[in-house]
């Protein structure tokens, strides 16, 4: 048997972009029906919050949301970086499809915190570390979408903004780890894979059908965005 | 190669020293800048005493930025940036004399004039020597990331506008640390936290930026 696997088959941008299409219509039909359970468990099975109220209700959007904007920006740093390293188009490419999807989380993950920080804390803002530095992600996110876009020639947009991409990568941990470094008004981390959840179980699974609905959104978001820019760059 | 950092430093120092209004005009934006606020946001003492270590660091921030769109443009238009590229010397090197002549011309000039801003927010005199020392720990940290910036956004359309928004992000940990320091001194606390972690800022930043800028140069120059 042949040993040497092809890990550069779909490295290719024409290889890759049916495949692309494939997972991104598998995981657009996944994302409704999963938010479709995440929603309604959210809504109509959770039971209401002893401090909180009803007003809880939107840390099923909030927390799926925040995590997926830090973790989507780790993954278009790591792809901008291999872009750099290897000269791979794809990669690259791959990394500028991530970042409107990114910066559309992180806004909502802000958005969504400041409408439950309002009867919750009082104030839709507070200059607290945790929103502090989820806001200068967004405003990473805007800055390399706006430093590709100002780049005429594609190729150097792409490693201009990988290593943009890679010095800002330094405010994600600063951002997960805020919450216990600062000992801040947002509250710590509500779930954990290293001791019991500290909620009711049907509040975990809402949030957790949510998370996945909204990995699958996020999956479908880049890769549609990844085949456009596929279709826009290698036409010639 | 420490011969090449040197010729380098050299050459810039010397041309800011014939075109001393560029200095100027970047030291006079800090001092304007900083006399706005008291006029916005009124005059009362206590109000400016506590708004004054911000204000200082803001004004600090926006003007090192200021100039930072100068710092390679003049070599990029005429052709000293592919000498230095294609040169013997690592790229990194030329970087590191690249931004420690904009420090030199563009930050220390700060640390020295702040106290009379202080002044003009009424600070207790005692804190000027956190104030002073804060700046001089800090302001490398802005050029040398600053400096990331302005080569990426190298001969780009709009590169102004476009290198605040990618730099100013950047500069948050700074002007956190920074304006805390002095925050801190003047509740009576030590501020030795604070200035440690800038130290350490300077640290990562020294080691690590310029071979970044170097990076971006060649991504700007290919």
């Amino acid at each position: 048997m042949n040993a040497t696997i092809r890990w550069f088959w779909f490295a290719s941008p024409q290889t890759f972009f049916p495949l692309a299409g494939t997972i991104a219509r598998a995981c657009g039909w996944l994302a409704v029906p999963l938010a479709a359970a995440g929603l309604y468990v959210g809504f109509f099975v959770a039971p209401t919050d002893a401090q909180q109220g009803e007003a809880y209700r939107i840390i099923f959007i909030h927390v799926p949301a925040a995590w997926m904007s830090m973790f989507l920006y780790v993954v278009m740093a790591f792809w901008a970086a291999v872009g750099l390293a290897f000269n791979t188009r794809l990669s690259a490419m791959l990394a500028s499809a991530i970042a409107p999807t990114g910066a559309l989380l992180t806004f909502l993950a802000l958005w969504t915190g400041s409408l439950w920080g309002r009867p919750t804390w009082g104030a839709y803002w507070v200059w607290d570390a945790r929103l502090t530095s989820e806001l200068i992600l967004l405003f990473l996110y805007l800055g390399f979408m706006a430093l590709q876009a100002s780049i005429e020639d594609p190729r150097r947009a792409d490693r201009a903004g990988a290593l943009l991409a890679i010095v800002g990568v330094v405010n994600v941990p600063v951002i997960y780890y805020s919450v216990q470094w600062w000992n801040t008004l947002h509250q710590g981390a509500s779930v954990s894979l290293t001791r019991a959840p500290s909620m009711a179980a049907a509040m975990l699974a809402g949030m957790l059908l949510m998370a996945l609905a909204f990995w699958m959104y996020g999956l479908w978001a880049s890769l549609t965005r990844l085949r456009c820019i596929i279709r826009e760059r290698e036409r010639a | 190669m420490t011969a090449a950092l040197r010729a380098l430093l050299w050459r810039d120092l010397l041309v800011a020293l014939r075109r001393p209004s560029d200095v100027a005009t970047a030291l006079l934006f800090f001092v304007v800048v900083a006399s706005l606020f008291p006029l916005g946001t009124g005059a009362g003492p206590n109000l400016l005493r506590e708004v004054a270590p911000g204000v200082i660091w803001v004004a600090a921030l926006l003007s090192s930025m200021l100039s930072l769109q100068r710092l390679f443009a003049a070599d990029h238009a005429d052709g000293t940036l592919e000498q230095l590229v294609l040169g013997a010397s690592p790229l990194g090197v030329a970087a590191a004399a690249k931004v420690l002549g904009h420090w030199l011309v563009s930050g220390l000039p700060l640390v020295a004039i702040a106290p009379a801003i202080a002044l003009q927010y009424d600070l207790s005199p005692r804190l000027y020597g956190t104030l002073a020392l804060s700046l001089l720990l800090g302001t490398p940290v802005l050029s040398l990331i600053g400096a990331i910036g302005a080569a990426l956004t190298l001969g780009v359309r709009g590169g102004g506008v476009l290198l605040a928004l990618l730099v100013l992000p950047l500069y948050v940990p700074v002007l956190i640390l920074g304006a805390g320091s002095v925050a801190q001194a003047s509740a009576g606390l030590a501020p030795d936290a604070q200035l440690e972690l800038l130290g350490a800022l300077l640290a990562v930043s020294a080691a690590f930026a310029p071979w970044a800028v170097a990076a971006a140069l060649r991504i700007a120059m290919e």
